[in-house]
């Protein structure tokens, strides 16, 4: 497989198998990630990291992926300092930054910007979030902690919870987990249920998402992938506290869960989880947060054709 | 007697059978708008063996099968006609391409396409029949009924 020069754009670019390789890949990095082996497989590599939109996770963990593998990053973390605030293009935003760099990493308010990017950059583009749309590299953080806590990413029964409506990653997930063939449940509010060309084409995959509104039965459920859902959805402020609060995930929402349970999301929370779960071995999430760092190693990597 | 709506022409191109109400459209798409000085008919809403229906007949300019099959997202009916002599040298139904760019205009006011950056709107095939369309870049498939509201 070789992923150099590659784009990693839309998690629908890429092949079952592929994505299996980015996994086998990331796992071999998770040494390196905790900083418990030194590497220099990236050294003389610059990576360019522009966010036009911030996001602590993302770029903090792109930019330690690339420290941790010996590389260079230049860039920044809002576009209140530099000559977009003058009204540059992206293109040409692009055009100019790929001449300091290898790889670039971006953040952009606009849906399809990391694909237009990909036009106009000759290096290879991660996208690291484009408004609403796509962010494929949480959704393999996300696949990457599934096969890692349990296994396998097929053979297992996952709820999606919480809004499932706006949500960026969600969307790109239930793809994913299509793919493999896991069994999905989507509960969500019926306001914020799944797009019905989300579930479609989950359906014309060959996966059959149950759609429910409550969190009260998940006795057979193997992982619970909880979103955040937001105010501004809900005009009636009364209305998102009643609605929020009935998506909560509490030690009374566990009682009947599995003994091996995992309970994933995406960070930030507010308070879609209350803080008793974190101690129990259910929580997946800070674990979750730390592979973002391995599986953006690998991705870095592989596009820069370090590794095969 | 037999009155005829729209004469024959000697050379040039017939395109037929376009969705009643959308010829303009087609002339639009093609980017003719009779600065070319070509003799051009349009006859619309035009009652046919299968229902109404629209025409549109260049005089001496024989378009190529590649330029007209856009029309096939507005007028998926559509055949093309060459004629040479008073003689139907040629005819095909419009088949729709599999990029279309910069003919529709995206509907998500998020996408960048919509921005100024530089660059054309483009949309792939993402199904034949029924046809759906899809931007490029933010993946958003337009409602194709809503189709001839997003001609740019
Ligand atoms: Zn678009």
């Amino acid at each position: 497989m070789n992923f150099k020069g590659r784009d990693i754009v839309s998690i629908k670019d890429f092949t079952k198998n592929e994505i299996l390789h980015i996994l086998d890949v990331a796992e071999k990095m998770v040494p390196i990630a905790a900083g418990k082996e030194k590497s220099e497989l990236l050294h003389g590599y610059i990576m360019a990291s522009l966010f036009f939109e911030p996001s602590t996770r993302t770029r903090l963990s792109f930019e330690a992926a690339m420290k941790r593998l010996g590389g260079n990053v230049i860039g920044f973390a809002q576009p209140g300092t530099t000559s977009i605030m003058k009204g540059e293009s992206l293109a040409d935003t692009i055009r100019t930054a790929e001449s300091y760099c290898d790889v670039i990493v971006m953040r952009h308010p606009l849906e399809g910007s990391a694909r237009m990017a990909a036009e106009f950059a000759s290096v290879p583009i991660i996208n690291g979030g484009d408004g609403a749309g796509r962010h494929p590299t949480q959704c393999l953080l996300d696949l990457f902690t599934i096969r890692k806590e349990t296994g396998s990413i097929e053979g297992n029964k996952i709820a999606l919870v919480g809004d499932l409506k706006y949500g960026r990653t969600v969307h790109s997930l239930a793809y994913a987990l299509a793919l493999f063939k896991a069994r999905m449940v989507f509960i969500a509010p019926p306001e914020l249920q799944m797009p019905s060309e989300v579930v479609n084409e989950c359906r014309k995959m060959g996966a059959e998402p149950e759609i429910k509104h409550g969190i009260d039965d998940i006795e057979d459920i193997d992982v619970l992938y909880v979103t955040r859902i937001q105010k501004e959805r809900f005009p009636d402020p009364e209305e998102y506290k009643k609605v929020a609060g009935s998506y909560r995930i509490d030690m009374e929402t566990i009682k009947n869960a599995k003994d091996n349970l995992i309970i994933m999301h995406p960070l930030p929370r507010v308070d879609e989880i209350d803080p008793s779960i974190d101690a129990t071995k259910h929580a997946a999430y800070f674990r979750q947060t730390f592979n973002g760092v391995p599986v953006r190693m690998a991705l870095l990597a592989l596009v820069l054709g370090v590794i095969k | 007697m037999k009155v005829l709506k729209v004469q024959p022409i000697k050379d040039g191109t017939v395109i037929d059978h376009i969705t009643p109400g959308n010829a303009l459209k087609v002339l639009k798409i093609l980017g003719i708008e009779g600065k070319e000085g070509s003799i051009i008919s349009i006859a619309m809403n035009v009652v046919g063996k299968r229902g109404k229906k629209d025409i549109v007949k260049i005089e001496n300019r024989e378009l190529k099968a590649k330029e007209v099959d856009k029309i096939a997202l507005i007028a998926p009916n559509a055949t093309i006609n060459i004629i040479r002599n008073y003689e139907v040298v040629e005819k095909h139904r419009v088949s729709i391409p599999s990029q279309i760019i910069g003919i529709v205009k995206c509907p998500n006011p998020n996408c960048i396409s919509n921005s100024n950056e530089p660059i054309e709107s483009k949309f792939v095939v993402a199904s034949k029949k029924p046809l759906k369309i899809k931007c490029y870049y933010c993946e958003r498939e337009p409602n194709m009924e809503e189709i001839d509201s997003l001609i740019i």
